[in-house]
């Protein structure tokens, strides 16, 4: 065992880009679930984001292109979802888990000609020189892109849901549907508005993995990191800063024991690579008393009987 | 589970939208269609399926003849009609348990996880024992599955009764859990030692008093088989006929008509997670002792998931499941052999299989909902 082979700068710079695909799909599913609906597809979404980013990225070459399209993805396979719950009037839990296993079956069928290919690479420090301060510049300013992105989507979310006119509605629909409909709101428009964003944001989350993180296209890659983004939404007590704190703790551990693992230590590999999931579990067990703030009408079926 | 939102917002002073087909809450979900809509969305699924394989540049008559003909009626029959017991026994074993629970409003999605620890510890059991023969050894070992399958389930019933966890999220946190544990078993306690340094542990099936041989040969009856029958009878006595059963319907149906009438949510929570998980415990002890052979790293191959359409597509009714387990089966055969003959990919079948699911789910509107056309009328 060496732990003097991890490099604590690293180590957190490192933490950040992996918490990076956590909180896109983390604040997507805020969102949704703050207009009152339970997506459980955020693992579909994510892993249908990823390969078609990947797809995008490497016909295209560029990253840029590639993350556009992995958001589209999600947001069409969230398409579904939405039709289901909103037209259909389908079960939240079932449709959410059928969106998944459907986006994962899609994802590997889409995939399988591209497993082994390299994509393009997206540039590492865009902000260029302030990245080579010691200590704070890896820390602060060596990110890609996508890890600023990510936390201007939190703060943006933070504004419109606490400051303006468009989050009060979306709050009012997810607290109480059938007062925001008697007050005249669109619950379904509003509703597939929140799911569509909620795609395109684990879309995102998705392709994060696949063209940065890992960077190459393998089936089911995102292991779970949708499921854990959701038990995050829980965490966070649907706030958007501590979505942002959550993620961050998750992203540390993840990164944590695949550091831990690379040092050898005496733990077998598998069982460090059981604790984001446990973690996660003891959390929930911890949290799960302040679920009073859950959205009022999380979960249930909306429909307007004339 | 559907009907708990049935009728919730009927009363509303809102006049509908003044569009020309509108949807009417039924104030019974209609008969015919609970029986109509399964038919219909594999029907649905089979045209899209075909539309599917079409775009995989397959001809998409002869791949949808070859996942559903080929199994039963085609020139080697005699050789996959078994695998419709083998591979339709685990679904219908771990879908009967989803059942309950799901018309409870109890959600495990984690019967993957359940299904795993269930086969470590059957085999595990078995080869504490190895070389020994017995015939006390399976019936230990049928045990040891089941009270695995029930202690992984056990973990978010507990945490749902005393803290009011979410259980969706844990038990589906405990599928990952779970295959690393499978991983870290191969590669270490129940490695074979004699496997020259390769992952997985001794082969069940040259261990004759482990092995969950044919009951009848060549028929692929195995003892999951007979396990999952008497599954569907006590499940279908247990809605039908007890007291219990009746707990879960009016739970799933009407939750606080459930509290007044006394029903202990806790202990249905307790007992619908135990049971399902004790049934997938029992599909994983019965699959590696039997067709599967070994624990391995790649063991499991979606059944628990795949147990979840079947759930859906089987109306959660005991007999229903039996007959969307076995057309499952056969979409699994029938994906092979597409595989094989027509080089369809395997993940097309996944999505063939996840499409059907859909279907279902939309088509539950016309079980619910009357879908009228023309103008609304002035009540």
């Amino acid at each position: 065992m060496d732990l003097s082979a991890i490099n604590p700068i690293l180590l957190i710079a490192a933490m950040i880009a992996a918490a990076t695909p956590i909180l896109l799909a983390a604040i997507g599913e805020l969102v949704v679930e703050r207009a009152g609906v339970l997506n459980l597809g955020v693992e579909g979404m994510m892993i249908t984001g990823a390969v078609c980013g990947f797809i995008i990225a490497v016909n295209t070459g560029s990253p840029t292109v590639g993350f556009v399209a992995a958001a589209i993805g999600g947001a069409v396979l969230s398409l579904l979802f939405a039709f289901l719950t909103q037209v259909a009037l389908a079960n939240q839990v079932a449709s959410g888990l059928a969106l998944t296993l459907f986006g994962l079956g899609l994802s590997s069928l889409m995939g399988q000609s591209y497993v082994g290919i390299k994509p393009p690479r997206a540039e590492a420090t865009p902000l260029g020189p302030p990245a080579d301060i010691p200590v704070i510049g890896p820390i602060i300013f060596g990110h890609d892109l996508m890890v600023y992105l990510g936390l201007g989507i939190v703060a943006g979310t933070w504004a419109v849901l606490k400051f303006t006119r468009m989050g009060l509605v979306l709050r009012a629909v997810g607290e109480n549907h059938d007062a925001a409909h008697a007050l005249g709101y669109k619950v379904k428009r509003i509703r597939t508005l929140a799911i569509l964003f909620g795609g395109a944001c684990a879309g995102l989350g998705g392709a994060y993995i696949s063209l940065i993180r890992v960077p190459q296209w393998t089936e089911g890659m995102t292991a779970g990191v949708g499921w854990i983004a959701l038990a995050l939404v829980v965490f966070a007590s649907w706030k958007p800063w501590r979505v942002l704190l959550g993620a961050y703790l998750f992203g540390g551990i993840t990164q944590l024991q695949l550091n831990l693992q690379g040092a050898g230590v005496a733990i077998p590999v598998e069982y460090l690579a059981m604790s984001p999931y446990i973690v996660t579990i003891i959390v929930l067990v911890i949290l799960s008393a302040d679920k009073a703030r859950a959205p009022g009408s999380l979960g249930r079926t909306f429909h307007a009987s004339g | 589970m559907r009907s708990a939102f049935r009728g919730e917002f009927i009363g509303q002073g809102e006049a509908g939208d003044k569009h020309m087909i509108r949807i009417e809450a039924r104030p019974q979900p209609s008969a015919v269609m609970a029986y109509a809509t399964p038919v219909l969305a594999v029907v649905l699924t089979m045209i899209f399926g075909g539309v599917l394989f079409a775009a995989l540049g397959k001809a998409p008559l002869q791949a949808i003849a070859t996942i559903f003909w080929e199994p039963i009626f085609g020139e080697f029959a005699f050789f996959y009609r078994p695998q419709l017991l083998i591979k339709g026994a685990p679904l219908v074993l771990i879908a009967i348990g989803l059942a309950l629970g799901f018309r409870a409003g109890i959600w495990n999605i984690g019967a993957e996880g359940q299904y795993i620890v269930g086969a470590i510890c059957g085999a595990g059991a078995g080869l504490a024992f190895y070389p020994a023969e017995s015939v006390l050894i399976f019936p230990l070992m049928v045990l040891a599955g089941a009270l695995g399958g029930w202690a992984w389930a056990m973990i978010p019933a507990v945490l749902k009764v005393k803290f009011g966890t979410n259980e969706i999220l844990v038990s589906l946190m405990l599928v990952y859990v779970a295959e690393q544990l499978l991983a870290s078993m191969s590669l270490g306690l129940l490695k074979n030692p004699e496997g020259f340094g390769f992952p997985g542990s001794r082969n069940l099936q040259q261990y004759p008093s482990a092995h969950n041989a044919e009951i009848i040969a060549g028929t692929g009856m195995h003892w999951g088989v007979v396990a999952a029958l008497i599954a569907v009878i006590f499940a279908y006595v247990l809605l039908t006929r007890h007291r219990l059963g009746f707990a879960i319907r009016v739970t799933g149906e009407a939750p606080r008509a459930a509290k007044f009438g006394g029903v202990n949510p806790g202990r249905l929570v307790l007992f619908c997670l135990g049971v399902s998980g004790l049934l997938a415990g029992l599909a994983g002890m019965f699959e590696v002792a039997g067709p599967s052979g070994q624990i391995s790293i790649d063991f499991n191959v979606g059944y628990g998931f795949t147990a979840i359409i079947v759930a859906f597509l089987g109306r959660l009714n005991p007999l229903g499941i039996v007959a969307a387990g076995l057309l499952m089966a056969l979409t699994y055969i029938g994906g092979d052999i597409a595989q094989s003959q027509l080089g369809l990919p395997a993940a097309a079948i996944q999505v063939f299989q996840g499409m059907l699911l859909f279907f279902l789910l939309a088509l539950d509107l016309l079980t619910n909902y009357r879908v009228r056309f023309g103008a609304a009328e002035v009540a």
